[in-house]
């Protein structure tokens, strides 16, 4: 019953729109934008995530420090905030008149409303995905490999790269993709904290939204996609750790 | 165990609708209305709970074109007030109505600043000046309709440049689902100015920001007009409703939120 829950909506959508009309909808200007500015900022709230997030994984998963738990709290506190109250958290704080924003406009930057506003608000509920992930890899190390890298006198940074990084690799990239997908399908946060115009800041989810009300075929079609592609997203999650393992088992020993 | 999950499911579905539906066969109007009524219809349905004990009153705000949409796709509610004639049109050619739609009062655009004024606007040809950032709601939304259409008659008007339109919408920064979110943009200081109908101007907005006119000539006054709806389970309350709003005592109360009265000439007309 509950696979139906999930199923039929879904198959509402498909069937909505036949597969060629679908195709040379995907045409339409409104959607190629959407599409466009969907990948472009996806891709760098991903980077963002992975470049900032990875440190704070590994405090998380391989350091005891007091306050830790709130500090994990806080990490996944925006897993289950409604996005829409990131939006205005990110509007208080960064925006023109916001706490920190007001520093940001003393030098001439001002976030609201820009292309840059749309990676912040998807990197933001996005990020807790890849940090939980990387963590839980990262523990999944064996102490021992890292003791033995120590031992042979590998200095913390070397151990790292050569041993922590690659034994987690498919957790960090499971990470990458499923902050990928959230950052894809955000919307509450986005609307609230970046607008919507299309071409700066009119990402998929958005014009999904607008577009139900004035072409509703626009709206399927981009609607369509999303699920597409995030179901592939998540089918590959499933099929790739195993290939990379084996992929890492018939590569020669990294540390070597 | 595993049987029983289905089964508590199902129990758990028919609680809520059948909450929903118990509640509906006693008195509860639901009424669908444009966000920027908002304020004038919570007092009004306040005042409807008093006069008719034991009914209560229950809103559903949104811009006039997502409420056309919910209703559309079989949402259950007593009476629609749309901001826009276009979009009561639409739920009149679908069926949705149950009677003539009335109009019941009307609106003025306004343009609002911050009360900081960041971007020193003093008056309506300086929102055509590069590097603004403006706000307007979507065109699909009746208020964003409105805006683009003032904006229009402004082009070439004395002291306006003819591209005036195109130089507004060139500083458009975002194009909000609803007019309200205009206000909230202003209101927060994000943005440097934006389109709203006089009636958002409420008491927290009006501290935060400054208020500028839009002359009457080019002025694209919104026309409000509410009808009861088919589905309507309670179809006498609703009209009684409607009858409030009409009324005296309910355009006293849209009147003091900011929205112009019907005149004469409406009620001669009975319909938008």
């Amino acid at each position: 019953m509950l696979l139906c829950l999930f199923a039929l909506p879904l198959l509402a959508l498909l069937f909505r729109v036949p597969p060629a009309s679908l195709l040379q909808r995907l045409g339409q200007p409104v959607v190629l934008e959407a599409v466009r500015l969907s990948l472009l900022t996806t891709a760098a709230a991903t980077c963002l995530v992975v470049v900032l997030g990875l440190p704070v994984a590994y405090l998380v998963a391989m350091r005891s420090f007091p306050g830790k738990r709130m500090l994990e709290a806080l990490i996944d506190l925006p897993m289950v905030l409604p996005p829409t109250v990131a939006g205005v958290g990110l509007l208080l704080a960064f925006g023109r008149a916001g706490l920190a924003g007001r520093v940001l406009a003393a030098g001439g930057i001002s976030l609201p409303f820009t292309t840059a506003a749309v990676v912040l608000a998807q990197a933001f509920v996005a990020a807790p995905f890849f940090i939980t992930t990387a963590a839980a890899g990262f523990r999944e190390v064996e102490p021992r490999y890292l003791d033995a890298a120590a031992t042979l006198r590998a200095g913390p940074g070397f151990a790292l790269r050569h041993v922590l990084l690659p034994m987690s690799l498919p957790s960090l990239l499971a990470g990458a993709a499923m902050s990928w997908a959230r950052a894809l399908g955000e919307f509450g946060a986005t609307i609230t904290f970046a607008g919507n115009l299309p071409g700066r800041t009119q990402t998929m989810p958005l014009a999904v939204y607008i577009a139900l009300q004035t072409d509703l075929d626009a709206s399927v079609t981009l609607s369509v996609l999303l699920v597409l592609v995030s179901f592939s997203v998540l089918v590959l999650l499933r099929w790739a750790p195993g290939r990379l393992a084996s992929f890492r088992a018939r590569a020669p020993r990294p540390a070597s | 165990m595993g049987a029983s999950l289905p089964a508590s499911l199902t129990l758990a579905l028919t609680l809520l609708s059948g909450a929903g539906r118990a509640r509906a066969q006693s008195d509860l109007v639901t009424v669908f209305a444009a966000a920027s009524l908002t304020e004038a219809f919570n007092e009004l349905g306040r005042r409807f709970e008093r006069e008719h004990p034991g009914t209560r009153v229950r809103f559903n705000y949104a811009g006039s074109q997502q409420l056309v949409l919910q209703l559309q796709q079989g949402a259950e509610a007593d009476a629609f007030a749309s901001a826009d004639e276009r979009w009561m049109r639409t739920a009149q050619e679908d069926g949705l109505l149950a009677g003539a739609p009335t109009l019941f009062a009307r609106n003025r655009l306004v343009v609002i600043v911050p009360a900081g004024n960041p971007a020193r606007v003093s008056a309506l040809p300086d929102l055509a000046r590069p590097g603004l950032k403006i706000v307007l709601a979507a065109e699909a939304v009746p208020a964003g309709r409105y805006t683009r259409q003032a904006l229009d008659k402004l082009a070439g008007a004395a002291g306006f440049p003819a591209d005036y339109a195109a130089l507004v919408l060139a500083n458009l920064v975002s194009e909000e689902d609803n007019v309200k979110a205009v206000a909230t943009k202003v209101e927060l200081g994000e943005a440097d100015a934006g389109f709203v109908y006089r009636s958002d101007v409420r008491p927290g907005v009006a501290r935060a920001t400054k208020v500028l006119e839009i002359p009457n000539r080019y002025n694209v006054i919104a026309a409000y007009s509410i009808a009861p709806l088919r589905g309507s389970k309670h179809i006498a309350l609703a009209r009684r409703f409607v009858e409030l709003v009409l009324g005296d005592s309910g355009q006293v109360v849209l009147e003091r939120h900011g929205l112009t009265r019907r005149s004469a000439s409406d009620t001669a007309a009975g319909r938008p």
